[in-house]
């Protein structure tokens, strides 16, 4: 559905986006992760045709974003960051323009709206001005702007910055019922929310791709796949012993009155449980816990794009 | 064409969704009807080889408006859309540049026209009211009325260029301002030469007596249709479009 070859942005000497390539299939939904500045918004620009690669190329649907932006366009629907919307317009007149824009066919233009006001449950606001609408209804207005259409790809740059954990839920449901028959490509700093819906995560940094796989996979591959915990009345040994096991890439310890509190951190794919538990029973130490704690995506997000902030 | 027709309705809905058109609207009308009142009233004083359509324009009353208002039409349509962030929307929906500009061009035009609507019907106003028909034939009505919209035209499409410029909408008018005032008085330029040899600043004269506004308008205000500014204003609209539309096109090659 997307293809990406090469693709760069150059503001004067700085590069935005620095000649990345990836693939989106049919029927994905693609977590695009990075922190603030890394390029995100500038690629997704690009995939619209609002900004012009200054080099590579990119195509939706076979239709290459520049120089058939039109068709490539109208494939398309896109929820820009910071959702701009005409704030003189009423929500229902909003959504009848914009679908004739899109070249929705006029007779079929009242039931787009009405389902798309449906689909993002616009129907109490329909009426109102966009400007006395609060942040959650201007950023649902403008996914229904962006599926009013019903396009084949849906591309939404942060659609949950600047919402309340309740209105975060109904957008991320919400998205989550558009994508069962569409492809998305969404950019999030929500990492739970990437982890909930999308079936991939490309993790840029710097204008580069750093990684792009499954949630799952990309924790698997994680160096600091896991931490273990133990609590325990333990001797003044116990913390080389916990360091010579292998796996075990360093030991962190404090005391907690008399029991002491280690924190192990593992490799990908080690687990030192069972060894510990063992260790623990020998030597008759009293373990009050013993938890294994995984990685979330935010660990594998903060060692991706952390380095030379 | 469907594209474009949205757009523009769009582009017109929005002059009516801000107050200031209808302050534009009813100052632009007041100002208008002293410029007909005192048309009339000069017309009943002294006889006049003028008809009352070429007396209300060129009362003051009608001037001054008419170029303050230039810049007051065009100045949002396309600085606002970048203030705003709209155009982002506008621009990834499939619609072409020549598109969105010929949408916010004929958008003012449509508005303005609507502003000389009622400056028309004043003139039929007038008989209705005393009875008397006013001092006018077809030939001067219908002629001023092609020389505004085509000056209009020409000072409109100078606007959204202006507009196109700029990204606040105080620049964008201060910059069409300055083009108007400059193009509507060029017609002065030869005064400055008073004095001088006359042989020498011929040229001159002649030039602008080509170009200036206030050549042409009394023309058309006696009914006299001279297709020289017809050409002029509709080439010069086509080529301040066609800038508009590069810069337009512009904005995304600007880092």
């Amino acid at each position: 559905m997307i293809s990406v070859k090469n693709l760069s942005k150059k503001y004067g000497s700085i590069a935005a986006v620095n000649d990345i390539s990836f693939e989106v299939e049919k029927g994905e939904i693609v977590g695009f992760l990075g922190p603030n500045g890394a390029g995100k918004s500038t690629t997704m620009k690009m995939l619209t045709g609002y900004l012009p690669p200054t080099s590579g190329a990119a195509s939706i649907a076979g239709f290459d974003v520049f120089e058939k932006s039109i068709e490539a366009r109208r494939r398309l629907g896109y929820l820009p960051e910071n959702t701009p919307l005409y704030l003189d317009m009423r929500v229902n007149e909003y959504l009848r323009y914009r679908a004739h824009l899109k070249g929705v066919p006029s007779g079929k233009v009242a039931e787009a709206v009405g389902e798309a006001i449906g689909l993002c449950s616009l129907s109490d606001v329909e009426k109102k001005m966009i400007g006395a609408l609060s942040k959650g209804y201007r950023q649902r207005v403008g996914l229904a702007d962006a599926l009013v259409h019903d396009p084949e790809l849906l591309i939404l740059d942060e659609p949950t910055i600047g919402l309340d954990p309740n209105q975060i839920r109904s957008v991320r449901e919400l998205i989550k019922n558009l994508a069962q028959r569409r492809t998305v490509l969404i950019s999030t700093h929500i990492l739970p929310e990437v982890e909930i819906m999308c079936s991939r995560v490309i993790v840029i940094h710097k204008g580069k791709i750093r990684a792009s796989d499954t949630a799952e996979n990309l924790l698997k591959n994680h160096r600091a796949a896991g931490q273990l915990r133990i609590e325990a009345k333990t001797g003044t040994e116990a913390r080389e012993a916990f360091g010579r096991m292998t796996g075990v890439k360093d030991v962190q310890a404090e005391q907690d009155g008399e029991y002491s509190i280690f924190t192990l951190r593992l490799d990908a794919n080690a687990d030192v449980s069972e060894e510990v538990f063992r260790l623990a029973a020998d030597r008759k130490w009293n373990v009050r816990e013993l938890v294994r704690k995984r990685a979330t995506l935010e660990d594998v997000f903060v060692e991706l794009t952390h380095s030379d902030i | 064409m469907r594209t474009l027709f949205h757009l523009t309705a769009r582009e017109v809905k929005s002059f009516f969704y801000s107050p200031i058109a209808y302050v534009m609207l009813v100052i632009f009308l007041a100002l208008n009807g002293v410029a007909f009142y005192y048309a009339v009233q000069t017309l009943t004083k002294v006889p006049a080889d003028e008809s009352v359509v070429f007396v209300t324009f060129f009362s003051p009353f009608f001037v001054w408006p008419f170029i303050l208002i230039m810049p007051l039409l065009t100045m949002r349509v396309f600085a606002d859309e970048f203030r705003m962030g709209t155009i982002e929307s506008l621009t990834t929906a499939p619609v072409k540049d020549w598109q969105v500009v010929m949408a916010k061009f004929l958008g003012a035009l449509v508005f303005y026209i609507v502003l000389f609507i009622p400056t028309y019907c004043y003139f039929f106003f007038y008989k209705w009211l005393t009875g008397i028909p006013a001092a006018f034939a077809a030939g001067p009505y219908w002629g001023s009325a092609l020389l505004l919209l085509l000056a209009g035209m020409f000072f409109i499409s100078m606007g959204c260029l202006a507009s196109a410029l700029n990204r606040e909408q105080i620049n964008a008018a201060a910059m069409s301002l300055v083009m108007t005032v400059l193009f509507i008085f060029l017609a002065a330029l030869p005064d400055f030469f008073v004095g001088k040899n006359e042989e020498e600043t011929k040229w001159l004269t002649h030039f602008i007596g080509y170009i200036s506004f206030f050549e042409h308008l009394p023309t058309f205000c006696r009914g006299i249709i001279d297709t020289r500014p017809i050409v002029f204003y509709l080439s010069l609209t086509a080529l301040f479009l066609f800038i508009t539309h590069h810069v337009f096109q512009a904005r995304k090659w600007k880092s």
